[in-house]
């Protein structure tokens, strides 16, 4: 039963609610967060344009399935601190999700009014709760489940490995999170900048974790500090999730992309949200500050770093991608974002070469035109290069964004660990078993790169497959060979 | 945080330390690194490991004091913390019985080559290190190597000890000996890499050298260490660090070490202007680190 008490027609007469934003003039010169959330009125006015489907669609586009509708009756209640928990029962990190979620491609795309009208802003509301829990909330209420006695290992405290470890340590199991980095969070800390996801957020979320049990231990490197074998043998677990993303830049093998001043994507973020290079030099880590930035790709890593390069002071900061913008792959929010902020966009060109000054730094990046081809196998029109189009852009920090490969740490020293040609681990069925007995993965190190959510969604699916495994010991996709843990 | 169980300075400005950091010193070979902070808003910096004691659960490190972090770094004590430290990183050196192998080595790069002598030493190998400084004052670790090696020949720039001159004056001699060397490791400054591989080049004598470009996370992620090697981009951090003398671009990655020198004269200057400041960073850790172990 509803509290929405409003006619269809009438809540169809609510214009969907627009979130405050700081301005785009002065945002691009600060690091604070773009968008500043809906007031509690306005999230009200925007849950009771829900229709409250009897058959809600929302749901469908959901990677994993909130019960959309009941958190949003839940807000037209004003029960902010129960919807932010009915949101919890699926998704543990709705401050994170609410923010960084392509919601346009997921809920808000099947949501019932989408097309004729639009759609109930999905995304804002879940973050709405979200923060209110965050500065309203009891603190999260430690919970006792008996204790069964299995431990499991989550390699790499990415939304993957979060979310698998929520899930475990509630089912009673030991669960701990092995990190290679100094700080939790794997992209969500070292990639996605503080204007789109404030640290506090994540920080909050993870305390969150280790309030009901996860243990969390940072500096570990699992195929370096321990094998995966190690960590069954030497640390004695029972079980091993691998949730390390999609770590290994890729470079487009062009002349002079290693000339100085050019970054991988991950290089240039990493120096500035984990390593405050901003803030030198307050803190240690240097970094370029470019005058003129060229960001190559069209997705929302190249977004945030030519957004981030803006607010580190350039005068010009361009992105330069080989198709049209309609192939792009960043979200639409994140390519209107930028345009606002005065980000220039070249679309349809494609470097060729980088030139440097007499010091080695980079000063010119040469490109072509493209135009638009075929389809090729991803549905996506080709990109094609327009013969004597040659023209140079003049740079002095160039980032290239062109996505990022699996890092081959722990397949060099798992063997019996199955990958495929581009050394993503290949599992399964569902549930993300891999060829090796009690080892298990999800995230973007089995998809390639993706969202967040969907790594939530597999690491989610592991634990399920994990509780499963340990409580009956069958392992039903074992190859015969790959066997040599006793679980 | 990880304790310092030992710190004593062996030279000017060049400090070893002994840290508590038991899984490291289980995994460590020759020829890998760590990377550490030494503060909250410290940078990342790799160090290669001069010794993995396993039953004690220590690493050895030895620290040339030449930028802020490595100066701060050495301003620490026996009984202060380390914020972070993590490895062992990168692949080990490759050891087998090559026959006559040459280690040579120049300032700090000493304290690095030493555990690879041992193991080439313990493999079979006749191993001949040379070892070369600006000063007497600089030599380090020349006790360590003579325990090792067949033959160790020391070289300062300034004649202060040893022979006068360059380590490639001496490797010149010793590869004019009727009995060549079969391997040839150098670590040290990148000028004298380059001059010992080009050295070796005409007589084709199998030449690795260890290289020490500028890492962030040390996992492959960042490629901010990228080389050319065989025309080929490799990542320091996990393709090395050691790779084929022969092969490797030193003038780009001559220049690409010399990215943040810029940055790297603002941080000194405040270092210099603000010891105490700098110091009171790393005591920060220790309160910190006391305060969570009571």
């Amino acid at each position: 039963m509803s509290s929405n008490t409003l006619s269809k027609k009438e809540r169809l007469a609510i214009p969907r609610q627009s979130m405050p934003e700081q301005p785009p003039q002065i945002r691009n010169r600060n690091f604070n967060e773009v968008n500043l959330g809906f007031d509690a009125e306005t999230a009200v006015l925007e849950a009771r344009r829900c229709l409250d489907c009897p058959r809600p669609t929302c749901i469908d586009g959901c990677p994993v399935i909130i019960k959309i509708p009941d958190f949003i009756r839940l807000i037209v209640q004003k029960d902010f601190l129960g919807a932010a928990r009915k949101i919890k029962e699926d998704n543990l990190l709705p401050a994170v999700c609410g923010r960084v979620c392509p919601q346009e491609e997921q809920c808000e795309k099947t949501c019932v009014l989408h097309g004729k009208y639009e759609p109930v802003s999905i995304g804002r509301l879940e973050r709405f709760v979200a923060d209110y829990e965050c500065q309203h909330g009891q603190a999260q209420v430690k919970i006792n489940p008996p204790q069964n006695g299995k431990k499991v290992a989550i390699v790499g405290s990415g939304p993957a490995g979060l979310a698998c470890a929520s899930d475990l340590v509630q089912w009673g199991y030991e669960v701990t999170v092995l990190e290679a980095l100094h700080e939790f969070g794997g992209v969500l800390i070292y990639g996605i900048p503080e204007f789109r996801l404030p640290k506090a957020i994540l920080k909050y979320e993870i305390e969150n974790l280790q309030k009901i049990g996860v243990h969390f231990e940072a500096n570990f490197i699992v195929g370096k500090t321990m094998t995966v074998d190690e960590l069954f043998e030497v640390a004695g677990f029972d079980a091993v999730f691998l949730g390390v993303g999609a770590g290994l830049p890729w470079f487009m093998n062009i002349p002079g992309e290693n000339l100085m001043g050019v970054y991988s994507a991950n290089e240039f973020l990493t120096r500035v949200n984990l390593m405050r290079a901003y803030e030198f030099p307050e803190a240690d880590t240097p970094i370029r500050i470019g005058k003129q930035v060229v960001v190559v790709g069209g997705g929302n890593t190249a977004m945030d770093a030519v957004r981030t390069a803006k607010r580190l002071g350039a005068e010009s900061a361009t992105i330069v991608y080989r198709r049209s913008e309609v192939e792009m792959p960043a979200r639409i929010e994140e390519v209107h974002h930028a345009k606002e902020e005065g980000i220039i966009f070249r679309t349809l060109t494609n470097p060729i070469e980088f030139l440097s000054d007499a010091n080695g730094w980079v000063k010119t990046a040469r490109c072509l035109q493209m135009k638009l081809g075929e389809p090729g196998p991803d549905g996506r029109r080709r990109p094609i290069p327009i013969p004597g189009s040659e023209f140079d852009i003049p740079v002095d920090l160039v980032v290239m964004a062109i996505g990022n490969g699996s890092n081959p740490l722990i397949s060099r020293t798992t063997p019996d660990l199955q990958c495929n040609k581009w050394g993503n681990i290949t599992i399964t069925g569902q549930g993300g078993r891999t060829s090796k007995r009690g080892v298990f993965a999800g995230g973007d190190i089995v998809t390639g790169g993706a969202t967040v959510i969907l790594a939530m969604g597999a690491g989610r699916e592991a634990a399920r497959s994990i509780d499963e495994y340990l409580k009956t010991g069958i392992w039903e996709t074992e190859p015969e060979s790959a066997s040599n843990h006793k679980s | 945080m990880y304790q310092i169980i030992h710190a004593e300075f062996i030279a000017p400005d060049i400090k070893k330390f002994v840290i508590a950091a038991a899984l490291i010193a289980r995994k460590a070979q020759p020829g890998q690194f760590v990377i550490l902070r030494v503060w909250e808003k410290g940078e990342r910096i790799p160090i290669t490991i001069v010794n993995g004691d396993s039953e004690q659960g220590t690493v050895t490190l030895i620290i040339q004091g030449l930028g802020k972090t490595t100066r701060q770094i050495n301003m620490l004590n026996s009984g202060d913390y380390l914020h972070d430290i993590v490895g062992p990183l990168g692949q080990a050196t490759h050891i087998e019985n090559f026959g006559l192998a040459v280690c040579v080595s120049g300032g700090v790069g000493t304290a690095e080559a030493l555990p690879i002598a041992r193991a080439l030493k313990e493999a079979g190998n006749t191993v001949i290190a040379i070892i070369g400084t600006r000063e007497k004052a600089l030599v380090i670790c020349e006790t360590e190597m003579r325990a090792i090696c067949d033959e160790v020949i020391v070289t300062t720039d300034d004649g202060s000890y040893g022979h006068p001159g360059l380590v490639t004056d001496v490797l010149k001699t010793i590869i004019s000996r009727e009995r060549k060397p079969d391997y040839i490791l150098a670590v040290g400054p990148l000028p004298m890499m380059n001059a010992v591989s080009e050295m070796t080049r005409p007589l084709a004598i199998k030449t690795m050298v260890s290289l020490n470009s500028i890492m962030v996370d040390g996992t492959g992620m960042c490629g901010g260490c990228r080389a050319t090697v065989g025309n080929k981009t490799v990542f320091v951090c996990v393709d090395g660090p050691e790779f084929d003398g022969h092969q490797v671009n030193f003038e780009e990655i001559a220049r690409r070490q010399k990215q943040f020198t810029a940055q790297e004269k603002i941080a000194t200057a405040i270092f210099n202007s603000e010891p105490q400041k700098v110091l009171h960073q790393c005591r920060l850790s220790k309160v910190i680190a006391a305060t969570s172990q009571s």
